[in-house]
Formats: C-alpha cells, structure tokens, sequence
C-alpha cells in the first residue's frame, strides 16, 4: 500500500497528488511515468511523473478527472492509500546537453512538462514554456513554469486569460522571427502535439512528443501501447513514452485512443453514481 | 492387487463442451479417488522407470503412483513434493504426452499411464486435506533474489527456500504468479491454485514483493549492493510480435498477451469489469499454439458469436497440445488452417471522420497456403497460392504469434549476454549467466516455452546457486 501524503485541487478537473513510494522516487526521472490502482481489484492507469523528493521520498503525480478510475483516485484523501504505484517505466526525456529548447504543454499535459522544463533549467538551458488551456478556470502550474523558464506565453483558447489563440501561435511567431531551439519538447492532447509537429517540422528542428496510449502492464509484456513510429511497431512502455514526432503517426493513434470510448463513459457514469449515493 | 491392463486410460470427467464454452469454470475436473486408484494400478511399476527420464523436474513417477495405489496419498504428494514445487500446476499445464508419458512402457501397446492426470489428483488431494502448513528451514544466513514469480521463478525460490537460503521474490506486476496468473485462463489453471501455491512459499519464508520492475525500480547491480549473493532472472518472455501486415493498429487487434491478461489478471471476464474487453461478435485469432488455443476459447466464453484460429501450415504443424486442440474443436472453434492474414480491414466512414466505428476492425483478408519443400528444421514451408485471398468477417483480431525477450533487465545490467533473439545466454547445466552470480531460466532464456521447462531451469539454477554459495 502507497500513502498518500498530500493532495491539492489544481484546478475543477485536476489534482495534485504526493505519494509514498521511496523506490520510486529514488529512481524516477523526467519524461517518465507510473502504474497505478487505487484499489484491489482495481484498474491499472498510467500517469506521467510530475515531480519526485527523493529525500522525502515521494512521488508527485497530477491527473484530470476523465474516466472512473481517476474518479475514485480523486475522491482518496491525503492519509489515504493507493493499493499499487510501480514505477519509474518508460525512458527519461533526452535533456542532456541541450541549450536551448521550447516546451509546449497543452492542458493537463503542462503537468509532464513542467519537470522536464525544471530539469532544463537547472542543468542552465534556456527555456521557452508555451502552455495552452482552452479556459482560465482550466489554468494550471503558471507559478511553477515562471520559475522554471526564460520567456512563458500563457495561451487560452478562449482569451479568457494570457493571450487569445492556441500554442500554435506563439511558437508560429517564434519561428517566422527566425527563432532557432536545439528541440521542440511537446506534451498535451494528441491534436495539439500533431499540430505543433507540423508547424514545427519546416523548421527543421528536432520535435519530440510525449505519447500516452491505452497501457496495462507497463513493462513490455502486453503490447497495448503499440503505436506506429517511422512504420513500424513500437512500444510506448518500453521504447517510449517519448518519440521523434516526425515519425509518430498521430491518426492511427487518435483512433486507437478512442478504442474503449463507451466502455469508458458508462464506467464513469457508474462510479460518479455511486459516489453519488453515498453523498445521499 | 492385480494390475489393470486395460488398453485405455481411465477418462477425464469434464464439463460439457457446449456448457463449458459459455463459463470460465474449470474444464477438466479431475479423477475420483476410485479413478485414481484404477489408473494407478495401470502403472507396472517398472526397475528402470522411462518415465522419470521424460519428466523436466524427475518427479519418481512409479514411486508416487505405488503410494496412490496403496491409498496413501498425502504420502504419494510427498513423494512428488521431494522434486517438483508446483504439482497441482504441472498436472494441469505439463504437456505429459510429449514427456513422462511419451515413455510410459503401457504406451506401446494402448494407451500410457494417466501419470499428469494421477499428479493433478495427489496435489489437489492434498490441498483438500492438509492441515499443516509448510514451516521455513533452519536459516543458513545466505539471501537470495528471484526475479519475476512465474514457474521458474516460484520453482527456484521454493528449492532455495527448502535449503535455508532467505529468498525475496521481486515481481513487476501487483500479482505474483507471472504467466500462470496473466496468461493461463482460468478454465485451465484455476487461480486459487497458483495463489495457494504463493501462500505455501510464503510460509516457507519466501519474502513475494509485488510492483517492483527490476531494471526500473531497481538494477541487479542494486540487488547485489543490497546484500543479495546470488541473482535468479526469470522475467519470462516480452514483447508480442506482430505479423507488420497492414492494419495492425485498428481498434479491435490485441496482441493474445494483451488479450489474456486483460481478461486473466484483470479480470475482464466478469460480468462488470473494471477492466475492459471487446465481448461477443466474431474473433479471429492468428496462430496455432497453446496461447492462441487459450485466447480463442477464452474469446469464446467471452460471448463470441464465433471463433476462428488462423494458421499458416496444416494440423500435423500445429504447435498446441493435441488435448487443447481437441477440447476447441469440441468447443465449436473454427480452425482455418493453411491461411495466412494478409491485411486487416476496418470501417471508415468517408463523411465523417468523427464517427465512432472509424477504424474498427470489419474483417480479416487471408491467403491460402500449400506447403512446400520442408526448411531447415524439417517442418514444410507454407507457400502462399496466388489468387487466393478471400476475407473473413471479424470484427475482433487477436494475434499470437510468439514473443520476443524482455529488454528492461538485458539493457541495465552490464555484464549479462544475450543471444540474436535477445535471449539470457546461459550455462546449460547451471543456467549460470555470464555475469557473475546471476543465474536465469525459463523464457528470459529461451523464448516462448512450456512451463515445466521453465520450472526445470527454476530447479537447475537453484541447485547450481547453492553450490555457488556453498563454496
């Protein structure tokens, strides 16, 4: 069993949470992620590392709530425990021995980039943070991406705070001003990471996605997470989660993210139902 | 008492192929004890035991069976006990026709000797009888680290364990028991027997840590610092492989690992799951071993409509025991043989890219195939027929066509060789690696294998370990 040590609501949707896990936090890196299920005969979901203390020995971890496993993480309060948290899998974001780099996050994803964008800035590369939301209310870790970054352009969707327009636009600019980076770190909804891979590619310069499919295991046993990388088969678990963007073919991913789509919906509904009744 | 010579073993009661087929129940259900003591009389208890030399772990066949016959059976169980960790396993799993009983002397004439069918009886005797739970061995002060609790790694941690040796068994996934929890469907294997046979290595003071991924969470090199003497790596087989067809993405294509633990460990069977699976409709499943038999009966009583297994070569090819074969068939699965998938088709709706049913699978194109010339290892090569595909409706794909080794330990271990298919490459007798007090077995080592072997390399490396650390 895995305490949880603290627990914060980032936003409506969104939560914080630190949990005990020494071994993990001992290990994890930037760009990597965890298993967990919050009760026995619960499901296994994979969430990306948002921040560790070694010393503390947790791990931080940052999800929305989209479907019934998440309901249920987030209805767990600090005291509580989780049943399973495995980890660190997958490989660490490449940062080493770069200069220069712009991080684009899109919404809950800005929780994944933010330790790769720490991570660079304290090896003293200079970061740029674009980070997206489609409202205010949505709006998360602007305080920690501030300190973690040279230059930060708050994007909303709506205009609704920072500037109007998505993460296209900011990092269109950059790059019509013939603003050059040693890479192009991207983390969000799949839609967004295929744009920002397309308004990048002209460019030239390296982009690299963080992708996060359908997972069980987590530790190249099962093969669920398998996408397709320069035309062939690879494993998000395994050779990933991160992957040269050019080469990942977002289309076939989206569909395959969509797989479970009813299942999912109607075991959301169930859970918030009984959460519901227990309120009652 | 006379010995019985009929010609034919006494049969398995099982359930009814068309009742079995629609329940995860298991579908063998063992021998009576009046059965047992029939077929054990079959044994002619012969000086130079054939038998023995056929079995992985050299269970003392004709002693165990003499004890059966005399009704002792907690006493035949500890006959077996003495070499085998996992009987009431092995007896369902083992693939005894090609082992014990492929040398049984009754086998010339009729049938062999019941031998896996009499095993399974003792173990499951024995786990509705005894009352005492096994006790740990005096200490000899060494520790030991087992990676991965599948068939080798329970076998060489129980032997280990025997000797006094303070064993940790390190598993990835939050349940021990490794391919006999995830991949061997509860219909052959039912769980509370592995799970019981986890409890007894935990009374015998085998320390099972679940969530730990050792090349993740920890390296070897951690575990030798941590004041282990001695490394086991029995993390099994890897990755699926996939045939690089056309289509392999589509929503509705499972790799059968995907597919078997989806509905073993997480329980994707159950009527509610948390978990979910694609249930009912039409299921092909590509490849002719034990794993595609048990992902398509699985399939099966997941509510499918219908079943296919498609393989490439013809039935005398067909790597799956003959037992399961034949309970398929029973079961209704169409098995489409001399076929081989060349693409798989799905839905798109050309108006509406949004639409849900958007590459979902539709069906399943196929090529005949005859076979040729035969290749080096003496099986014929299929070789496609021009002009013959043809597809098949489907509507789910599950693909089961072997494994390739796990990389997580190869590529954070210095020191430890593996071969072109990314096996562990070890000492045969010792299942010694070439680093330095780690030793390996099962399928880490070998690929894709039965689970018996896996136990034997389990027990070689555990013997050879205690030698090591007795010097």
């Amino acid at each position: 069993m895995y305490k949880i040590v603290a627990k914060k609501c980032l936003n409506p949707t969104v939560t914080m949470m630190d949990i005990e896990a020494p071994f993990v936090a001992a290990k994890a890196q930037p760009g990597q992620f965890i298993i967990l299920r919050t009760d026995a005969d619960g499901e296994r979901i994979p969430l990306t590392i948002a921040g560790y203390d070694r010393t503390a020995g947790t791990v931080k971890i940052i999800f929305q709530i989209v479907g019934a496993t998440t309901e249920k993480l987030n209805h767990k309060e600090a005291g509580d425990f989780l049943q399973d948290f495995v980890g660190p899998l997958g490989m660490p974001t490449e940062i080493e021995g770069l200069k220069k780099v712009c991080i684009v996050g899109g919404g809950v994803g800005c929780a994944i980039a933010l330790p790769i964008a720490q991570a660079l800035h304290a090896a003293g590369c200079e970061v740029t943070s674009v980070i997206g939301f489609r409202n205010k209310d949505l709006l998360i870790l602007e305080d920690e991406f501030k300190a973690a970054s040279d230059r930060l352009f708050v994007m909303t969707d709506d205009g609704s705070y920072g500037r109007h327009g998505n993460v296209c636009v900011p990092l269109n600019e950059m790059f019509e001003a013939g603003e050059k980076f040693d890479k192009v770190i991207t983390i969000g909804p799949l839609i967004m990471m295929k744009f920002v891979v397309a308004a990048t590619k002209p460019t030239g310069i390296p982009c690299v996605v963080s992708m996060n499919p359908i997972m069980i295991d987590g530790t190249g046993m099962c093969g669920g997470c398998r996408l397709i990388v320069g035309g062939k088969t690879k494993f998000a678990c395994v050779d990933g989660p991160d992957f040269n963007g050019y080469e990942v073919d977002f289309d076939s991913a989206m569909e395959r993210g969509t797989m479970f789509r009813d299942f999912e919906r109607h075991a959301h509904e169930e859970t918030c139902n009984l959460f519901n009744k227990e309120v009652k | 008492m006379a010995a019985n010579m009929s010609l034919k073993k006494n049969p398995m009661p099982s359930q009814e192929p068309q009742v079995r087929a629609h329940n995860f129940g298991e579908v063998a259900l063992g021998y009576s004890e009046a059965a047992a003591l029939d077929e054990a009389a079959r044994c002619l208890n012969c000086k130079h035991m054939p038998c023995v030399s056929g079995c992985p772990v050299n269970i003392h066949i004709p002693e165990f069976i003499a004890k059966v016959r005399e009704g002792d059976f907690e006493g035949a169980y500890q006959v077996i006990n003495q070499t085998s960790s996992l009987p009431a396993v092995c007896g369902r799993v083992c693939p005894q026709e090609t082992q014990c009983e492929s040398k049984c002397v009754r086998g010339v004439k009729g049938e062999p000797v019941g031998i896996g069918r009499l095993e399974r009886f003792v173990a499951d005797w024995h786990n509705a009888h005894a009352t005492e739970a096994p006790v740990p061995a005096p200490s000899n002060g060494h520790k030991v680290a087992v990676i991965g609790s599948g068939p080798s790694g329970l076998t060489c941690a129980g032997d280990l364990a025997k000797k006094g040796y303070k064993v940790t068994v390190f598993e990835a996934l939050h349940t021990a028991g490794g391919v006999l929890v995830y991949g061997i469907p509860e219909f052959r294997l039912p769980k509370a027997i592995v799970q019981k046979e986890v409890d007894n290595l935990k009374a015998m003071g085998v320390d099972v840590k679940t969530n730990m991924v050792i090349g993740k969470t920890l390296t070897i090199d951690e575990l030798f610092g941590m004041g282990y003497e001695a490394v086991f790596v029995g993390s099994g087989a890897g990755l699926p492989s996939f045939m690089n067809i056309p289509g392999e993405s589509l929503k509705g294509v499972y790799s059968a690992n995907e597919f078997l633990t989806r509905s073993n460990l997480m329980k994707a069977y159950l009527d509610d799951p948390v978990t979910p699976i694609s249930k009912g409709g039409k299921v092909a499943v590509v490849g002719g071993g034990n794993v595609a038999m048990d992902a398509a009966r699985t399939a099966l009583r997941l509510g499918a409509e219908k079943v296919y297994i498609i393989y490439r070569r013809s039935m005398d090819e067909l790597p799956a025991r003959h037992e399961e074969v034949e309970h398929a068939m029973e079961e209704g699965i169409e098995f489409k043989l001399l076929n081989n998938p060349v693409e798989i088709l799905g839905y798109h709706n050309p108006d509406d890219k949004r639409d849900p049913k958007n590459g979902c699978v539709t069906g399943i194109k196929c090529i005949r195939m005859e076979l040729g010339e035969p290749d080096e290892r003496g099986r014929r090569r299929p070789v496609p027929v021009e002009g013959s595909e043809f597809t098949l409706d489907v509507d789910t794909v599950v693909i089961s066509i072997g494994t390739s080794p796990n990389p997580l330990i190869k590529s954070t271990t210095v020191g430890l060789e593996v071969n072109k298919h990314g096996g562990i490459i070890v000492e045969e007798t010792t299942g010694a690696t070439t680093k330095k007090g780690v030793y390996a077995g099962g399928d880490a080592v070998t690929g894709a294998a039965t689970v018996i072997s896996a136990m034997g390399a389990g027990k070689v490396a555990a013997k050879a370990i205690d030698e090591y650390l007795s010097k």
